[in-house]
């Protein structure tokens, strides 16, 4: 039942700058490895439209937000530390085994 | 002469300045805060530095049409208008003007995981956002210092807060930021080192269980400024500063007379009477009639249709009135018609600054052409002696420079006079112009009244003590006193 949950990630940036790309690169490589096909990142970028950054409390960026299932996470930085950020998001890692 | 701290400065330099829409402080900061600069406002909890910013960005609005954003972190914008609307400022009105915008930037520190880098443009963008919006010339972040809460990357705070002031001073946004007062710091993080144009502390002191509020300006680059504390007042008109003492000795003075509001009284100056905007200082033991002579100049003025102000620390209104109804003092048809109010108030009820920034709001706003002040002597109680003294030579000067009729009644003890109010006397009777001198003697018996005029500057007067007494009629000068031409001894 489980393995029916839906993510929805949103993740704001401002330009593509490093930490910005990085945290994308991170994050997609998460989710491709443990919530393959059950997840969905909405990528923001602030510059193109900054009157998003006040509805999720925006004021660091990158910032990566859990909006599903609820409740609301938010993890900011470059995401780099992996099992911080499963953590965070509350996302159980796969087996080992299911890992390519 | 006194000399007195002048604090009011001409401008040597051409940095330019915007008002800091804070009465007074314009004054003390030599013409306002720097413009398009970051100023830092600090103090403890609950010393007004919300306040501060608040009228700083609705008057900027109201008065110099400069639209602003206020950035609290601290308070919903819900919050924020509920708790300044008691001040009459009305931020929905100018925020539906588009004139003003409130943003709450909430940083919950439950709710943030932080891993690897990021930096704080989230927050740029939003104030750039705001700013744009409706082309803010002046913004408040309150209290910025919330971010440390929220977040654990010090030094990239640190770093982030430093690029965000020089992008405001880039935008040319002048920017009020807000912080706690620290242990030893200004602020508890410290953000002092990153302003280096203008700091101003806030101080919520308790002396002797009197509340004060007081500013200090504790840096302004590139401008003279006032260093002393000033007292500053929250009421329902919002935040005021007094700079009392940045008075100069330049009043005007005037050759016009006034009466005492006493026929025989007058007679005793060869003029004829006080000189208009002069001081009057009565002193006197318990019971020797300086009530019933302020009576009688609040009465003369009255009658010349002047507005008399009477600040009484002793009686009620009512008793006053009363009192100086039994000698045919009749004030109650001028209270009626406004020409003549009585404030009273307990002496102890506030501190000094709290009394003298009473009396100077009565002032602009009632106007009055005469002020009595019943007794003097009773501020001794409210501070320490240099205190007092400071206080009556600003209070006095304040007159002065009004050019209002001062009356001063003091009383002193029945052995002359107590110590403590040795210096009060001093600073009062120097800076007075005239001086009465009332006495109770006892001959064979029988309880005789005088009156002495110790000093009238500028005109020549009666030189003798002058017996009187006190009917249902008022004052009656016994009639081998009244100077006639025959014994007439004028003198200087």
């Amino acid at each position: 039942m489980e393995n029916e949950q839906r993510w929805e990630l949103r993740l704001y940036v401002a330009g593509s700058t490093p930490k910005s790309v990085l945290a994308l690169k991170n994050i997609t490589r998460y989710c491709e490895e443990n919530l393959e096909g059950r997840y969905s990142i909405e990528v923001i970028d602030l510059l193109k439209t900054p009157q998003l950054a006040e509805g999720d409390q925006i004021v660091a960026i990158p910032t990566l937000i859990r909006k599903v299932p609820i409740p609301i996470r938010k993890i900011i930085g470059d995401l780099s530390d992996e099992e911080k950020v499963l953590v965070g998001l509350n996302i159980r890692p796969m087996p080992l085994k299911n890992k390519p | 002469m006194y000399s007195f701290p002048i604090l009011y400065m001409q401008e040597i330099s051409s940095l330019a300045k915007v008002s800091t829409g804070i009465e007074g402080l314009d004054e003390v900061t030599g013409g306002g805060f720097p413009e398009g600069r970051p100023i830092l406002i600090c103090g403890s909890a609950g010393c007004g530095k919300t306040l501060f910013g608040i009228q700083f960005l609705v008057k900027g609005i109201l008065e110099q049409n400069e639209p602003g954003v206020f950035v609290s972190f601290d308070e919903t914008a819900a919050d924020l208008t509920a708790n300044t609307s008691s001040l009459g400022f009305d931020l929905d009105k100018l925020s539906g003007e588009g004139k003003l915008r409130v943003d709450y930037i909430r940083i919950e520190r439950s709710e943030i995981e932080e891993t690897g880098e990021y930096d704080l443009e989230g927050l740029f963008i939003r104030l750039n956002y705001a700013i744009e919006a409706i082309g803010a010339k002046r913004i408040v972040l309150d209290t910025l210092e919330s971010l440390f809460s929220g977040m654990e990357n010090e030094g990239l705070l640190r770093a982030e807060i430093r690029r965000l002031f020089k992008w405001l001073k880039d935008k040319g946004i002048t920017t009020i930021i807000t912080g706690e007062r620290g242990v030893n710091t200004l602020t508890r993080q410290g953000l002092e080192e990153y302003i280096s144009d203008c700091v101003i502390l806030l101080d919520f002191r308790v002396v002797d269980q009197i509340a004060t509020r007081r500013l200090r300006i504790v840096k302004y680059r590139g401008s003279t400024h006032g260093t002393n504390e000033y007292p500053f007042l929250i009421d329902e008109n919002g935040v005021s500063v007094i700079p009392i003492t940045s008075l100069k000795l330049d009043y005007g003075t005037s050759s016009e007379l006034i009466s005492t509001g006493l026929k025989p009284l007058d007679a005793l100056f060869k003029k004829g009477g006080f000189y208009e905007g002069s001081s009057t200082l009565i002193t006197g033991t318990a019971g020797t009639a300086k009530t019933i002579l302020a009576g009688y100049f609040a009465l003369g003025s009255c009658l010349r249709n002047e507005r008399v102000l009477i600040f009484s620390f002793e009686e009620a209104p009512e008793q006053t009135i009363r009192n100086l109804l039994t000698i045919g003092i009749d004030l109650r048809p001028y209270i009626e018609s406004n020409l003549l109010q009585i404030h009273a108030s307990r002496p102890t009820l506030y501190g000094l600054e709290m009394h003298l920034l009473n009396v100077n709001k009565l002032l602009t706003e009632f106007n009055p052409k005469t002020v009595i002040v019943d007794p003097i002597s009773s501020l001794v109680s409210v501070g320490s002696p240099v205190e007092v003294k400071a206080m009556l030579v600003r209070l006095i000067d304040t007159l002065k420079t009004r050019r209002i009729n001062a009356l001063f009644t003091c009383l002193m003890s029945h052995t002359g006079i107590a110590a403590g109010d040795q210096g009060t006397i001093e600073a009062v009777s120097s800076l007075a112009d005239n001086w009465l001198f009332l006495e109770n003697g006892l001959v064979s018996g029988k309880r005789q009244r005088s009156l002495l005029i110790v000093k009238s500057r500028g005109m020549e007067h009666y030189n003798d003590s002058v017996n009187f007494t006190i009917s249902s009629a008022g004052i009656n000068f016994a009639a081998s006193s009244i100077p006639t031409k025959s014994n007439s001894a004028h003198g200087k």
